[in-house]
């Protein structure tokens, strides 16, 4: 099914409003890309660089200040309001409030470019909604009301109605916005699976810097000036395109890691010992309450996100994580004392309150977990 | 690359045989059940009034034979035919005007009174019943004062839709300007407000006669109507009920929002003048010949939803249009108030019966915005 042609490109496309007797506001100009069957596209950019006008422009909801646009080869203005439905359908942020009506009856709608006046489907638009509906996994939805549905699976139906109307473009603007985490990787992850198994481009805009980084296949960065970066998430993290875009006070994107920080002075150093996951979230835990840590066998340089700019500081004190029968414990040296406790918890609260200071009620929270 | 291979259509997906079915059979049965309690409120209201007439002697009547008492031919063909034929009209023309300006603004509370277009309508009625009055008030002919001609209801009609077209362009030109339906129904209120402070004027310079035609219409009724005046209404509201359920698909997209319905290639634009333009017509001209009837239009879009747990237009629509002949059917008899020579105010009857109506479904619904499909 893949092939090599473009189902969408712009030529010098300029995004923005007109006003009027004014001039237009620009937000975006001098934009070149293109969208090909089967791939994700993820658009990334900090708010109110343009995201969703330039999904609107896409879409036809906008016009466009300048430039063109084909889709499937043909100008998209020249396409007429069914045709352009056939070809390219949307996802938007706005809650949909249809009142009473079924998943089967949401995803019908799709249909629309495709039925005749009073709506009626064919035996043909039926298995496509079916279809639809099989596609996100939503089939047990079918029934139920959508006022009825979590949002979630309200979002599913919606992605099932978007994919009723065949189109070769899916646009979908910031599906993940009011899921919890574990919907958004669901929703992240069929998304990704229907670009490949339809040849559909999906292009759809989000704040989940993680999901996508992960998961699409390209990214366009589009910054606050109206520059549109596009390439695979790996070269725009390593030819730092990515902290470019979303450099802002006091945030710091750490590249080894793929995920932002704020920026702080570390308040001490540690060492840490282990390994696995324990090790992994011991860290978290030690770097969230603002110390650098280094871990056993490495040099110091560059494991730290606080390490980045400022020369290393002299080493604190060792955490050293021992697993056993009956759990983990958290052993800390620091300055020439000893400690053990049996939750993170309890450590990071006794080197919060300063180590010796709130070393009694540390004892007493560790005493307290170990025994819960 | 070949659009047929695209494996939309993939066979192999079982198609659940309930959900092939189109209709299934129960909102089916519910509309045959919506048309016969309407077709039994039309028999109703021919029998019963001032006097009694048993329903073999109607049928009879109807059929064109006769009856044993020649007077109840006279009050069957003469007087409750046209008013029960007005009332199943006027029912059916207004519910389904509130049904498509509950859609289209996406507001359960919205219809034609909520919106203006019955204030507008009054207005244009005013400016043709007290200007005439205001005319002969300041020593003009008296002939004006003469009955109402066909021509004459054909001005009245033309002057209320001309009102209420008026209001709706109005309120849409603001309403594409505004986000909030609260706007519009703010909007609605004042023009409504506005409205009646110009009639107060009109009626201040107008003479008695005028004035009392002008509250006389502003109560509401069915019984004014001849069948000279029906041979323009009818074919007017027939045509408005028509080119409503036209928009049957429309209306379903429009559920989703304008930005879908754009989406899904609806002309949006035209659409909602489409949708403005037989709302207006319908509302228009029931205000013209039966006065300002409230409630009916925004109450049973609501009953219908509850009744039929659907927002599809392919079923709301002729279910309203069933339900709302009945209850104007209903509230004509009502108001006739049966065995007695009184009658009560059309609107008084309506309020009486729909306020409770919209109080029920907003109160039984947790959500208002559950409570109302789009």
């Amino acid at each position: 099914m893949m092939t090599n042609g473009t189902v969408l490109r712009t030529k010098d496309l300029s995004i923005g409003y007109r006003r009027a007797r004014k001039a237009p506001v620009v937000i975006a100009g001098d934009l070149n890309f293109s969208l090909r069957p089967g791939e994700l596209v993820c658009l990334l950019g900090p708010n109110g660089a343009g995201k969703s006008t330039l999904m609107r422009t896409l879409a036809r909801l906008q016009p466009s200040l300048s430039g063109k646009i084909w889709l499937d080869e043909r100008p998209l203005d020249e396409l007429r309001p069914g045709q352009l439905a056939r070809r390219l359908s949307i996802v938007l942020t706005d809650r949909v409030d249809v009142g009473a009506m079924s998943g089967y009856g949401l995803v019908s709608l799709g249909r629309h470019p495709y039925t005749g006046w009073t709506g009626t489907m064919s035996e043909q638009d039926q298995q496509i909604v079916q279809w639809a509906l099989h596609a996100v996994r939503a089939k047990d939805l079918s029934d139920r009301l959508t006022v009825e549905m979590s949002d979630g699976e309200r979002q599913k139906v919606l992605i099932a109605r978007a994919l009723a109307q065949q189109p070769r473009v899916m646009l979908l603007d910031e599906p993940t916005a009011f899921l919890d985490l574990p919907r958004r990787v669901e929703v992240m992850d069929l998304l990704r699976r229907l670009a490949s198994e339809n040849s559909q481009a999906i292009l759809l805009s989000t704040h989940d810097l993680d999901l996508a980084l992960r998961n699409a296949d390209r990214l366009w960065l589009l910054s606050a000036g109206g520059d549109l970066l596009d390439g695979a998430p790996e070269d725009l993290i390593l030819n730092g395109a990515f902290e470019r875009v979303f450099s802002a006070e006091g945030v710091t994107f750490d590249r080894e890691r793929g995920s932002f920080h704020t920026r702080q002075e570390a308040c001490g150093r540690l060492r840490l010992e282990g390994d696995g996951v324990a090790a992994f979230w011991t860290r978290r835990a030690l770097e969230r309450i603002g110390y650098a840590v280094e871990r056993a066998g490495e040099n110091g340089q560059s494991s730290s996100f606080a390490s980045n700019d400022n020369p290393p500081q002299p080493v604190n004190g060792a955490v050293t994580v021992r697993k056993h029968d009956a759990g983990l414990t958290y052993m800390l040296d620091i300055e020439g004392r000893e400690e053990r406790f049996a939750t993170l918890n309890a450590l990071t609260t006794y080197l919060r309150r300063g180590g010796a200071g709130g070393e009694s009620d540390a004892k007493v929270d560790e005493d307290l977990y170990a025994r819960g | 690359m070949n659009r047929e291979n695209v494996p939309f259509a993939s066979s192999g997906i079982r198609v659940h045989p309930s959900l092939t079915r189109g209709f299934s059979l129960a909102p089916g049965l519910l509309l045959a059940g919506l048309a016969l309690v309407a077709l039994a409120a039309f028999m109703l209201s021919l029998a019963v009034g001032s006097v009694r007439i048993p329903l073999d002697e109607i049928v009879s009547v109807l059929l064109g034979g006769e009856a044993s008492k020649q007077a109840w031919a006279t009050i069957v063909l003469k007087f409750r035919l046209p008013k029960a034929l007005t009332a199943m009209l006027a029912g059916a023309a207004l519910s389904v005007s509130g049904l498509q300006m509950q859609t289209l603004f996406r507001n359960p509370l919205a219809g034609p009174f909520v919106l203006g277009i019955s204030s507008g309508a009054s207005l244009g009625v005013a400016l043709t019943v007290l200007l005439a009055g205001v005319a002969v008030g300041l020593g003009g002919s008296t002939t004006l004062l003469a009955g109402i001609s066909l021509a004459g209801d054909a001005s009245l009609a033309l002057s209320a839709i001309a009102g209420s077209g008026l209001v709706l362009l109005l309120v849409m030109s603001v309403a594409r300007r505004v986000q909030s339906g609260m706007t519009l129904l703010i909007l609605g209120l004042m023009f409504g407000y506005t409205t009646s402070a110009l009639v107060s004027v009109l009626i201040y310079f107008s003479v008695v006669e005028r004035i009392q035609a002008y509250i006389s219409w502003t109560f509401g009724s069915f019984g004014g109507v001849t069948w000279r005046q029906l041979q323009v209404m009818a074919p007017a509201i027939v045509l408005g009920l028509a080119g409503g359920h036209l928009l049957m698909k429309p209306l379903n997209a429009l559920l989703l929002g304008e930005t879908y319905a754009l989406s899904l290639g609806l002309n949006v634009r035209r659409v909602r003048l489409a949708i403005i333009g037989t709302s207006a017509v319908l509302a228009g001209v029931v205000t013209a010949f039966c006065g300002p009837i409230g409630f009916l239009g925004i109450a049973v879009p609501h009953l219908c939803r509850s009744l039929l747990h659907t927002s599809d237009h392919r079923l709301l629509l002729p279910a309203v249009s069933f339900m709302g002949a009945t209850l104007a059917l209903g509230a004509d008899i009502v108001a006739g108030l049966p065995g007695s020579q009184l009658t009560l105010p059309l609107n008084a009857v309506t309020a009486l019966l729909g306020a409770p109506v919209v109080i029920w479904v907003i109160l039984r619904q947790r959500n208002l915005r559950q409570a109302f499909a789009g």
